[in-house]
């Protein structure tokens, strides 16, 4: 703590050391750590050493019944040589690589036309904005229903109407996860474009007035100032929606209630297997060593996608 | 609402013809819109059906019924699960908000050696998911005997890194000379806080309550972790226990979706000017 070279300092903690308790610059140091107390014992506590803690249990044999005990990176190894484990880390990229661009794209567009509309705007920006205000767990019900067969599902009502065969959903290994997704990506997209809206507003009409006066058009104006304008608003939603999208969770266990993460483990994605290992097999050290992965991966994910958007 | 007379009275004065694609656009957007919410539609629809009806997809029920509401909060217990999710989800909320300001505040407008360094610890915590957390999280309950328990749900939000970087960009724009006029004036330093800067900064208060509660009253993981008897259950993991339960009962399993979902869309159609300021002023700065 002390080798942090203290910018701020100036000539306040100089006066402070002298003066001490009298001083106006070292009452207020005595101010800010006492502010600081509770909130320091709570991070400490609830926050950094849980943290240690999971590192730890991931090295021990720990499952609530018997003391724990070192056994090194054996549940990493059996992890690693676990076939579902792969299905799992399969699956919570396909939530990731195909979910992210789609919310991004539909969530960008929806933004960049409704930021156009001044006709009864707020009402249509309340129409996409209301789902987001919405639990997931009652949402993922509504969808699971919709996603039932004739004559029960909506979706498979609409569709034998129109003459398309009926589909499977949630009963099918190969349309399962990407139902799930629907519903994800649902939830999500109200949140981005207000985002996205509140960063187009942010650019300034001069930008746009001296593009058109040169000439642009709304594509190019779209390609050349927008967008790159955008860009950071854009980062923060890759991350926030990958983020989101890595750590599924309400929506499978919900639309997936009488097979977890099923059919065939099709849709399950790592924050599931963490909890039926940790709180259904109660194997902690095993699940726990799951958890550093999914902290590992979201790590990975979030330095990666700044640093690629960063230098773009 | 108000922008319909507002522009309507304005365009045809001052504005160009409007063109036709904007009709079209105008057009897309409210179809879009209302796909949006069609889930939402049809379960009001399916909650005011009878079991006989459900399996008439019309959006408008033939013949609208309370029966399932009085059937689902007969027995108490969503009443018991919306009591404790408010009760959680208002004390959390009520915790950030004064942590979270009070942290930002310090670490704003305080010179003291190592603030840097809170500074970066507690931002450092945001990279650090819920999940990887809730195994500890869970032992440390159980020793301590707060599994079961209200404080149990609670006591992992109580502050969050999050509302502290929040408020702490809010605070940095409060101009020192208002913090020092009060000083002059014999406030002490927690007045100065709480009477002078914390008015000032009442959009991001807002924005940072808004973002707490309805996190918390949706909040899904912790919750089901931590509670085992029904009684503690918040609102989210009582309906999905509910539907479990209900196995094929779609028109109850949609009437508690409804009663879950309800209060939010009403908080939200009162207040859906400050919600969507919040939510871009949270999203923006946080």
């Amino acid at each position: 703590m002390s080798n942090i070279p203290d910018i701020d300092a100036k000539g306040a903690t100089r006066k402070g050391r002298t003066g001490f308790v009298l001083t106006q610059s070292g009452r207020k140091v005595i101010w800010a750590w006492s502010f600081l107390a509770l909130p320091i014992v709570f991070y400490s506590w609830i926050r950094f050493y849980p943290t240690l803690s999971a590192f730890w249990i991931s090295f021990t044999d720990w499952d609530l019944l018997r003391p724990a005990t070192f056994v090194g990176i054996a549940n990493y190894q059996k992890l690693f040589a676990d076939p579902i484990f792969w299905k799992v880390f399969g699956n919570t990229f396909a939530y990731l690589i195909i979910g992210t661009p789609i919310s991004l794209l539909l969530s960008f567009t929806i933004a960049y036309f409704l930021d156009r509309v001044t006709f009864m705007h707020s009402f249509l920006r309340a129409l996409y904005f209301l789902p987001f205000l919405t639990t997931a767990a009652a949402m993922a019900w509504v969808w699971r229903w919709f996603y039932q067969p004739i004559p029960i599902g909506v979706i498979n009502g609409i569709l034998s109407n129109l003459h398309i065969p009926a589909q499977q959903f949630l009963r099918s290994p190969a349309q399962a996860l990407p139902s799930i997704m629907v519903t994800g990506i649902w939830a999500g997209l109200g949140f981005q474009i207000i985002i996205f809206m509140a960063g187009l507003r942010a650019i300034p009409s001069t930008y746009y007035e001296a593009a058109r006066i040169d000439g642009l058009g709304e594509w190019a104006i779209l390609r050349k100032i927008t967008l790159p304008l955008l860009k950071p608003t854009t980062v923060f939603l890759v991350v926030f929606s990958s983020i989101g999208f890595l750590r599924i969770f309400d929506q499978v266990y919900n639309m997936t209630s009488n097979d977890p993460g099923g059919p065939l483990n099709s849709t399950k994605p790592l924050v599931m297997m963490i909890y039926q290992t940790a709180f259904s097999s109660f194997d902690m050290g095993y699940a726990a060593a799951q958890t550093v992965v999914l902290f590992m991966i979201l790590l990975a994910v979030s330095l990666g996608q700044l640093f690629v958007l960063r230098n773009r | 609402m108000a922008d319909m007379t507002a522009y309507g009275a304005e365009l045809p004065a001052n504005r160009k013809r409007i063109r036709p694609g904007l009709i079209l656009t105008w057009t897309v957007l409210l179809l879009g819109g209302l796909l949006m919410v069609t889930p939402l539609l049809y379960m009001f629809s399916t909650s005011l059906k009878s079991a006989g009806q459900v399996y008439d997809l019309r959006l408008i029920p033939l013949a609208p019924s309370f029966d399932n509401y009085i059937k689902v909060l007969s027995d108490g217990r969503f009443m018991r699960w919306f009591a404790n999710s408010t009760l959680v989800a208002t004390t959390v909320t009520l915790s950030n908000v004064f942590f979270d300001s009070l942290v930002g505040y310090t670490l704003a407008k305080f010179e003291f050696r190592g603030r840097y360094f809170i500074f970066l610890a507690i931002l450092s915590t945001l990279m650090i998911p819920t999940e990887m957390l809730v195994i500890p999280w869970y032992l440390m309950s159980s020793q301590l005997g707060w599994l079961d328990s209200y404080w149990g749900i609670m006591f992992p939000g109580m502050m969050t890194a999050f509302g502290t970087f929040l408020m702490k960009q809010f605070f940095e724009t409060v101009p020192d000379d208002f913090l020092e006029a009060a000083r002059i004036d014999g406030l002490n330093e927690f007045e100065i806080w709480w009477k002078v800067a914390m008015p000032l900064v009442m959009p991001a208060i807002s924005a940072l309550a808004i973002f707490t509660f309805l996190g918390n009253w949706t909040a899904f993981f912790w919750p089901l972790i931590v509670t085992t008897s029904k009684e503690l259950y918040t609102l989210p993991v009582g309906l999905s226990s509910f539907a479990v339960e209900q196995s094929i009962q779609w028109e109850m399993i949609m009437t508690g979706a409804a009663l879950a979902t309800i209060p939010t869309l009403v908080v939200f159609l009162v207040l859906q000017r400050f919600i969507v300021r919040g939510v871009m002023l949270a999203g923006l700065k946080g």
